[in-house]
C-alpha cells in the first residue's frame, strides 16, 4: 500500500515559488490499478515522481508499504527503488549499450541476485511481454513497442511491490500501446500494483480507478 | 557495464582514445628514457671505447706509472682478465704545411695534441678504435713514422676559432707530412689515417706505435702511462680492482673501475637529465589526465539521462561511478600495454642497434622496468582519478533533473 499525506511540491525560480502540488491525500491499496490523468501541467507527472521517490517532495508524507520515506536516507531510497519500485518510462529509458536481456538483467544483478538466476528471471520476464525472440537484440534494433515492452520486462523482473509507469504508451502506435496496455491489465489481474499517469483516457479506463488532477489537486476518484 | 561500453562504442573511439594513452606512455617513459640514454650513451662510449672495465693511471704526482713491466705482469697472469691496452702519453704539438714557412719567425700551421703510443692490436681490442677510422687507415704493429690524427686537431672537421683552441687548418689527409714535436724531439711524419669518435679523448689525440714512441720519447723503462683493462664477461670490476690493489699496483699507479673514474659530471648531467625527463613526463601524464577527464566528462555528460535512469531504477552511485573509472582504467592498462611492447620489444632494441646520432654521443633508450613500472603505477593512478571525477560530478546531479534533462 501507498499512501501520501498532504503531499506538497514548489519550484523556485529565484524568490518565486511555483506550487505544482498543494497538499495531495491519496491511498492506493495493493494490487490496485490506478491511473493519473488530468491536463498537461496539473502535475500528475509530478505527483508519481514523489510517490516512486525519484524526487523529494516540499512537504508531506509518502508512506510505502508502511514505510514511511521522508525518513530515508538518499542510499536507502535508491536501495528502496531498486528492491520494492519498478519504472516504466515515456520513452522507455533503456540503456543503448546494453542488449535487452542485459538492461533487464542488470538490476537484477545489481540486487544480488545470483547471476544464473537473474539470467532465468530476466528470461522469464521477457517472455511475459512477449520479446523472447529479442534476447540479444540492442534497443535501436527494436521497434518502439518492442523497447517499452523490454523497459516494462525491466520493470517488473524482480517482482515490484509497485509498478510505476508514466505515459507508457505516448510515444506508441495505438497496436503497440494496446499491446502495452495489455500486459498491464495482465499484470494487474495478477495482483500487481500500478499507478500510471496518463493523459490517454481509454488507457486510463483500463485501470481500476482514475484519479483526476488540476492544479496540483485530486479533483476526482473515479472507479472504472 | 563498463565493458558493454567500451565494446558497444564506437571503435574509433576506443582506438583515439587508446592511442592517446600510447603516446602518453611513450611521452612518459621514452622522452625522459631518451634524455637519460642522451649521456648514458656518452658514458657507454667512454667505458667502451677508452676506459673499458678497470683503468691503471699515473698518479698525479707522478709523469708515468713506475715499474709498469711488473704490472703489466700481474695483469697477464689474472685469468680474469680478457685484454689491456698500455698507453703513453706525452703533450705536444704537430705542425703542418710548415714547407711554406718563408722566415724562421713566420708562425707555422700548428695545434696542440696529445700523443699517444698504443699496441694497435692491443688497443682495438681493448678499446675498438679502428671502427671510428674515417679516412684512411689503422695503424699496424710494423708501421714506422706513421700517426693515426684525431679529427678535433683538424680544422675540417673542428671548425672552430677560439684563441685557447688551435687546429690545423691545412688540408691535412692520409699521406700529408706533418711535424710532430713530443718532449723536445721534433720528427716528420706521415698521416695514416685520422679518426673521428664522439670522444674527445679519441678526437684530440694522435696516435703512433708504441715502441716508436718510446724511442721518440726516450721511454726505454717501458713504464707507461695508463692501462686499460677488459675484463671476461661475469668478472666483478670491484673485485679486480681490490686484487690489484692488494698485489701492490696501488703503490705506483692509481688503481680504478669504471665507475670510479666516471667524473662527477657526468653523473650531475645524468641527474640532471632524469630530472628534465620527470618534468617532461609530468607534463605528459597532466595532459592525459586532461585527455581522459574530457573523454569521461563528455561520455557522462551526454549519458546523463542514461545515468539518471540507471539511479533511478535503483543503481547506486556508486556503481556507476566505478563503471566509468573502469573505462578509465581499460585505457590506461591497454594504452601501457602497447606502450610497453612498443617500448621493450621495438624501441629499445632497435636504438640499441641504431643509436641516436646526437653530436656528441650515440644516444641509446634507457628504461629500466622497475622506472616504467613506477610511471605506470603514475598513468593508471592520474587516469583513474580524470576519470572519476567528471563521472563523480555528472552522478551527484538530482535523479529526476538527469532523466528529464533538467538543468
Amino acid at each position: 500500500m501507498i499512501e501520501t499525506k498532504k503531499l506538497q511540491r514548489s519550484f523556485f525560480t529565484g524568490n518565486i515559488e511555483t506550487k505544482v502540488l498543494k497538499g495531495i491525500d491519496l491511498k492506493v491499496e495493493t494490487g490496485e490499478f490506478i491511473a493519473i490523468m488530468g491536463r498537461s501541467g496539473a502535475g500528475k507527472s509530478t505527483l508519481m515522481y514523489q510517490m516512486s521517490l525519484l524526487d523529494e517532495p516540499t512537504a508531506g508524507e509518502i508512506i510505502i508499504d508502511g514505510n514511511d520515506t521522508h525518513k530515508m536516507t538518499a542510499e536507502e531510497k535508491t536501495k528502496f527503488r531498486l528492491e520494492k519500485l519498478g519504472y516504466v518510462f515515456q520513452d522507455y529509458a533503456l540503456i543503448p549499450e546494453l542488449t535487452a536481456l542485459e538492461n533487464v538483467v542488470l538490476p537484477l544483478l545489481m540486487q544480488g541476485v545470483e547471476k544464473s538466476k537473474a539470467y532465468e528471471l530476466s528470461f522469464e520476464s521477457l517472455s511475459k511481454v512477449g520479446l523472447v525472440n529479442h534476447l540479444h537484440q540492442l534497443p535501436s534494433q527494436l521497434s518502439g513497442g518492442e523497447q517499452q515492452r523490454a523497459s516494462i520486462a525491466r520493470a517488473i523482473a524482480h517482482q515490484p511491490n509497485i509498478l510505476f509507469a508514466d505515459e507508457p504508451t505516448a510515444n506508441l502506435d495505438n497496436e503497440s500501446s494496446r499491446a502495452v496496455m495489455k500486459i498491464f491489465t495482465e499484470l494487474h489481474a495478477a495482483g500487481q500494483t500500478i499507478i500510471m499517469v496518463t493523459h490517454e483516457e481509454p488507457y486510463g479506463k483500463m485501470a481500476q480507478k482514475i484519479v483526476r488532477i488540476d492544479d496540483g489537486q485530486i479533483i476526482g476518484i473515479e472507479k472504472n | 557495464m563498463a565493458v558493454r561500453q567500451i565494446r558497444r562504442s564506437s571503435i574509433w573511439t576506443n582506438v583515439l582514445i587508446t592511442f592517446v594513452m600510447v603516446l602518453t606512455f611513450l611521452n612518459l617513459v621514452v622522452v625522459s628514457g631518451i634524455l637519460v640514454g642522451l649521456i648514458q650513451g656518452a658514458v657507454d662510449a667512454v667505458r667502451t671505447h677508452y676506459i673499458s672495465d678497470v683503468i691503471i693511471s699515473t698518479p698525479t704526482s707522478k709523469n708515468y706509472i713506475e715499474n709498469s713491466p711488473a704490472v703489466i705482469e700481474i695483469l697477464k697472469k689474472d685469468s680474469r682478465i680478457d685484454s689491456f691496452s698500455a698507453r703513453y702519453l706525452k703533450a705536444g704539438t704537430v705542425e703542418a704545411n710548415y714547407k711554406a714557412q718563408v722566415k724562421t719567425t713566420d708562425k707555422t700551421d700548428m695545434a696542440s695534441a696529445s700523443f699517444a703510443g698504443i699496441d694497435p692490436i692491443a688497443e682495438d681490442k681493448v678499446a675498438d678504435i679502428s671502427r671510428f677510422i674515417v679516412e684512411g687507415s689503422f695503424l699496424t704493429p710494423l708501421d714506422y713514422d706513421q700517426v693515426v690524427v684525431g679529427s678535433y686537431l683538424l680544422k675540417r672537421y673542428m671548425p672552430v676559432d677560439s684563441p685557447g683552441f688551435s687546429t690545423l687548418s691545412s688540408d691535412v689527409r692520409p699521406g700529408t707530412k706533418i711535424r710532430i714535436n713530443v718532449g723536445g724531439v721534433q720528427r716528420e711524419v706521415t698521416v695514416k689515417g685520422i679518426i673521428k669518435s664522439k670522444l674527445d679523448e679519441i678526437n684530440m689525440r694522435v696516435f703512433m706505435v708504441d715502441s716508436q714512441f718510446r724511442n721518440l720519447v726516450g721511454r726505454t723503462d717501458y713504464n707507461v702511462n695508463e692501462i686499460s683493462i677488459k675484463l671476461k664477461p661475469g668478472n666483478d670490476p670491484v673485485r679486480v680492482r681490490d686484487d690489484l690493489l692488494v698485489q701492490g699496483v696501488g703503490q705506483v699507479a692509481k688503481v680504478q673501475t669504471f665507475t670510479d673514474a666516471e667524473p662527477k659530471f657526468i653523473k650531475d648531467m645524468i641527474q640532471t637529465f632524469a630530472i628534465l625527463g620527470d618534468i617532461f613526463s609530468s607534463i605528459g601524464l597532466v595532459v592525459a589526465a586532461i585527455t581522459i577527464f574530457i573523454v569521461i566528462f563528455i561520455n557522462a555528460i551526454t549519458r546523463r539521462k542514461f545515468i539518471g535512469i540507471l539511479k533511478g531504477i535503483g543503481i547506486s552511485g556508486e556503481a556507476i561511478e566505478v563503471s566509468y573509472v573502469m573505462q578509465s582504467f581499460f585505457y590506461a592498462i591497454t594504452g601501457s600495454i602497447i606502450g610497453l611492447l612498443l617500448v621493450y620489444a621495438v624501441l629499445q632494441p632497435f636504438i640499441a642497434a641504431h643509436p641516436i646520432d646526437f653530436p656528441f654521443s650515440d644516444g641509446i633508450l634507457v628504461a629500466p622496468i622497475s622506472s616504467t613500472l613506477f610511471r605506470i603505477a603514475l598513468l593508471i593512478i592520474s587516469t583513474v582519478i580524470a576519470g572519476y571525477v567528471p563521472a563523480r560530478m555528472i552522478v551527484r546531479k538530482n535523479t529526476l533533473d538527469s532523466i528529464l534533462g533538467r538543468n
